[in-house]
């Protein structure tokens, strides 16, 4: 019987070889893919029990993380969360993260997710890092001067310094708080979650940036850069007569203060015929092409997302008058109308912008330093000096006058936006000041106003003022 | 192995590895509180007493009543005893609010390890065993097709494999492994000469004569049926690989596993064909990602190993409490993700040995019954561990089995520590030099098998040194003598056909 049972003895063997040698492959062929695996909750966990580093806004922090006695042993809290849930994001255990949080989250859990798991061993041996802090461009006055501006009506406000294109206000309203996505009461997180995307007002959707809105007057400031372009001065002299589009039965017209005035003056009063008959003289890829050069087309802000504003294609003369006084198709974020402002303030030069300044280590070593970058050329120099003249002339004698202060040289451009009369006009302002030197676009969606063209001057004109003054 | 004619007891040896294994248990029962709460547990001198003291009068038993019973055998099951208990005491500290499962295991173990002494105090000879074969049998397949009554049997997890009696659930199927083992190996003592007569001959393989194939059939239409209709591949696999494994070292005849091999994938592939509960589980096993939900639980054990690495997240640090059943089917996967992959090999080694054990015992067992009891008590504790770790690391379909001595629950503690009591026994017998055998004849044994009546009278002529000389050619030739025991005795054992 002996012969036999060797034979069973290797079977057995093998059997015993089969299991280990299946479980080496588990280990060596699928851990990783186990690990990544999106429904794997250990992995998850541990991801979110790590502790990161604060976000900063000066010596405040927005963001940060305190031990906690529970599962994920750190509490991820903000302060003035409405105020800057643009900015930073959420950071919650069901709904991933957002913002910076979600950006910057390898550097503020202070290792890259593809080292995530050897960290979490060495961790387990007692060597656990802390993670990076975040350094913003922020300034804390002007942001709440931005919120306290818009004072519960909904809306955007964003601030740039033109030389640098740090963003030094970046506010949207209605806003959401954080602390209630982040919190580790997972029903209370469910429940924010679903009461914040059910909410009509839309508290998540970031205005500044990721929303696009017709600019309305705003965009004339385009349509000026693109005139200057094509040989004209600003006191070349325009038609600013009822103007009949072409091929349409349409009129638009309107008392500007002549039928002959300067280009300048055209600004001043936002002369709707004069700048609808400019476009379609200057030609709808002209247009374009300067709306480009302002960055229309491009997503800034990697950081915290942004959507790319968009100047129509294939539009008919009728199409491209309207799109001149930024009305039809064409479309812009509060951020990209407040880098047209920068760039004219920047000798035309657009600045890329950006919101964190630093990146310092858990020892307070600085591992990364935003540079100012130039995103590209809007104009040459002496046609943005020349614009620069018309907006101060806006402010010093036109529909800006609400953003004057005293002792600071201030160029702006109001804007009212009813492209369809059912919702309410858009009201903005666009504006840019010589000291500080900044760049502030200011956007109301909600302008409980009769539709005319004052309604940018009056409700946003104010509010920028407001944040330049908080830079002084 | 056949110069090597008598043992030496080894006791020391024992005692020495035993203190080993429990003081490992301990160890991970400890580490797991000063990794939680870096402080020792409060009742550390009573675990500490428990184990010791099983492990001191287990020892003590097996001292007197069978000295020269393989020594390596008790420390692993002790070891693997202290692992479970430090895991599932473990996975109890896990849940809110905090469990006690692990007290529950201990007493159980107290019990079983009772049973055991109580077997070698009284049992001392296996032989006996040899009496029963219908009753056991009949016992066995009763034992078997128990969960399949209205109102006894209890579906857990889709197999239904277990019943209920009152509030107290187990697994008749760990009791009739160690029952059909003994029927087994006493009918085919009996009738082994009969089943491997050769009938014709196809692709150059002796088959069994057409009517001889009754037994096979039998025992495959069991299997079929546990496999169909208790959904459970592993039971099933358990009990055909038993019958067929035994057949085949009873009758030596290579057809017998084939032809079961053969039958084994027939039927199971029949029952993927005709069987939706059993396509789940082969796609539950071979693509879990398809159906989350479904497959919770394999998957969960997947993330755990994934999750612990080659070392694992250290006793008490991971999260095994995420993968449901884990004090139960899914220990091993709870070993996995808090000593690693190397733990759980080491494990898996630990399984081994035992097997290795057994089977050692079976090849210099003297007498057919015992080489049939040893190697099948052998092969159903590696086909059970190689069904549900398998199962558990996606080797094979999931399976219900209990991994021995680990998984938390009494029955299948009970049965596993009576199989180990055998095992000792049978390895004891074994062991014993043939002049110690000698002295105690025992009655009954020359009714039951003509062998042990030379095996005395070899043993009394060489009973001045204790340890017969291996070289003396004239007892080597002699066909019953004891001194072949490691070496092909059957072939020169005259079998008169089993019992008068």
């Amino acid at each position: 019987m002996n012969r036999p049972i060797r034979g069973v003895a290797v079977t057995a063997m093998a059997i015993f070889a089969a299991l280990m040698i299946n479980l080496s492959y588990l280990y060596v062929g699928q851990q990783n893919y186990l690990n990544d695996r999106p429904e794997n909750r250990r992995v998850a966990d541990a991801r979110f029990a790590q502790d990161r580093g604060p976000i900063m806004v000066g010596n405040t922090p927005i963001a940060k993380s305190e031990p906690v006695k529970d599962r994920y042993k750190f509490q991820r809290s903000y302060t003035s969360g409405e105020l800057y849930a643009q900015v930073t994001g959420f950071y919650s255990y069901l709904y991933r993260t957002s913002g910076l949080e979600a950006s910057y989250s390898s550097q503020l859990s202070g290792v890259d997710d593809s080292q995530f798991l050897s960290r979490l061993l060495d961790s387990a041996a007692g060597s656990t890092k802390r993670g990076a802090t975040l350094e913003t461009t922020l300034d804390a006055k002007a942001q709440k001067a931005a919120w306290n501006g818009l004072n519960g009506r909904k809306g955007a406000v964003v601030a740039i310094d033109y030389s640098t294109g740090a963003i030094k206000a970046l506010v949207s309203f209605p806003s959401y708080d954080p602390n209630d996505l982040a919190t580790h009461d997972l029903t209370a997180s469910t429940k924010a979650w679903t009461r914040l995307n059910a909410d009509a007002d839309k508290p998540l959707a970031n205005r500044a940036t990721r929303e696009i809105y017709p600019p309305g007057s705003t965009f004339k400031l385009v349509t000026t850069a693109a005139a200057l372009d094509a040989g004209m001065s600003p006191d070349t002299l325009i038609d600013a007569s009822a103007y009949k589009l072409p091929g349409s039965t349409r009129v638009i017209s309107e008392n500007c203060g002549g039928t002959k005035i300067t280009l300048t003056h055209a600004l001043e009063v936002s002369c709707n015929p004069a700048f609808a008959r400019l476009g379609v003289k200057l030609g709808e890829e002209a247009l374009r092409t300067q709306a480009q050069k302002f960055g229309f087309g491009t997503k800034f802000l990697d950081e915290i997302g942004s959507a790319a504003s968009r100047f129509p294609e294939e539009i008919d003369q009728a199409q491209t008058a309207m799109s001149a006084i930024g009305e039809f198709d064409v479309a812009a974020s509060p951020l990209q109308m407040a880098l047209v402002a920068a760039s004219i303030a920047n000798d035309g030069v657009v600045m890329d912008p950006y919101v964190v300044d630093r990146v310092l280590d858990s020892d307070l070593r600085v591992t990364s330093q935003s540079r100012p970058q130039q995103q590209s050329v809007a104009m040459s120099p002496e046609n943005a000096a020349a614009l620069r003249q018309m907006m101060i002339s806006v402010v010093q004698h036109g529909t800006g006058f609400r953003a004057q202060i005293p002792g600071v040289t201030v160029g702006g451009k109001t804007g009212t936006a009813h492209s369809d009369n059912v919702r309410r006009p858009y009201a903005w302002f666009t504006a840019w000041a010589g000291n500080p030197k900044v760049a502030v676009c200011v956007f109301i969606q909600d302008a409980e106003i009769p539709t005319t063209d004052i309604a940018g001057g009056r409700l946003a004109a104010p509010i920028a003022k407001s944040v330049i003054e908080a830079l002084q | 192995m056949s110069e090597v004619v008598g043992y030496r007891r080894r006791r020391g040896v024992e005692a020495f590895m035993l203190i080993f294994a429990i003081a490992l248990g301990l160890g991970g029962y400890v580490l797991i509180h000063l990794n939680r709460d870096a402080e020792l547990p409060a009742q550390w001198p009573w675990a500490v007493a428990a184990l010791a003291g099983i492990g001191l009068v287990l020892h003590l038993v097996i001292r007197w009543r069978l000295p020269y019973a393989d020594p390596l055998i008790l420390p692993l099951v002790m070891l693997l005893n202290g692992l479970g208990l430090a895991m599932i005491h473990r996975l109890d500290l896990g849940t809110d609010p905090v469990m006690h499962s692990a007290e529950l295991q201990l007493m159980w173990l107290v019990i079983a390890a009772g049973i055991c002494c109580l077997l070698i105090i009284f049992l001392r000879d296996y032989r006996v065993l040899h009496r029963y074969t219908y009753t056991m049998f009949l016992a066995g397949l009763v034992l078997l097709m128990l969960p399949l009554l209205p109102g006894l049997g209890l579906e857990k997890n889709g197999a239904r494999i277990w019943i209920h009696l009152g509030t107290y659930s187990f697994q008749p199927a760990e009791l009739a492994k160690l029952v059909l083992s003994i029927a087994f190996a006493s009918y085919l003592v009996d009738k082994r000469e009969v089943l491997a007569m050769a009938g014709g001959r196809v692709l150059g393989i002796d088959l069994p004569r057409p009517r001889d194939l009754g037994p096979i059939l039998v025992m495959w239409m069991v299997s079929l049926a546990v496999l169909i209709f208790q959904k459970d591949l592993g039971t099933s696999l358990l009990f055909f690989g038993l019958f067929v494994m035994m057949l085949y070292v009873a009758t030596e005849k290579p057809s017998w596993p084939i032809l079961g091999t053969f039958l084994f994938a027939l039927g199971a592939y029949l029952g993927y064909l005709f069987f939706g509960h059993v396509q789940v589980r082969v796609s539950s096993w071979l693509d879990p990602f398809s159906n989350y939900d479904q497959n919770y639980q394999v998957i969960n054990a997947q993330f755990g190993i994934a999750f612990g690495g080659a070392f694992g997240t250290g006793w008490g640090l991971g999260r095994p409490n995420l993968t449901p059943l884990a004090k139960t089917d899914f220990i091993a996967a709870a070993i996995g993700e808090e000593l690693g992959v190397a733990g759980l090999l080491a494990v898996m080694l630990l399984y081994g040995l035992i097997v290795a054990r057994g089977l050692r015992a079976s090849l210099v067992a003297r007498d057919p019954f015992g080489k049939l009891l040893a190697a099948g008590l052998a092969f159903v504790f590696a086909i059970q561990v190689f069904a549900i770790l398998g199962g558990v690391t996606r080797l094979l379909p999931l399976t219900g089995l209990t991994t021995p001595f680990m998984s938390q629950g009494g029955s299948s503690l009970i049965a596993n520590w009576v199989t180990v009591g055998l095992l000792l026994i049978v390895t004891h017998q074994v062991r014993r030099p043939a002049a110690e055998q000698a002295v105690e004849p025992q009655q009954w044994l020359e009714a039951e098998t003509t062998q042990m009546i030379p095996v005395g009278v070899a043993g009394r002529q060489s009973a001045a040194p204790s340890f017969p000389p291996a070289a003396d050619a004239s007892l080597v030739k002699t066909p019953s003598s004891p001194d072949e025991g490691g070496d092909e005795p059957t072939e020169v054992v005259q079998l008169p056909g089993g019992r008068p």
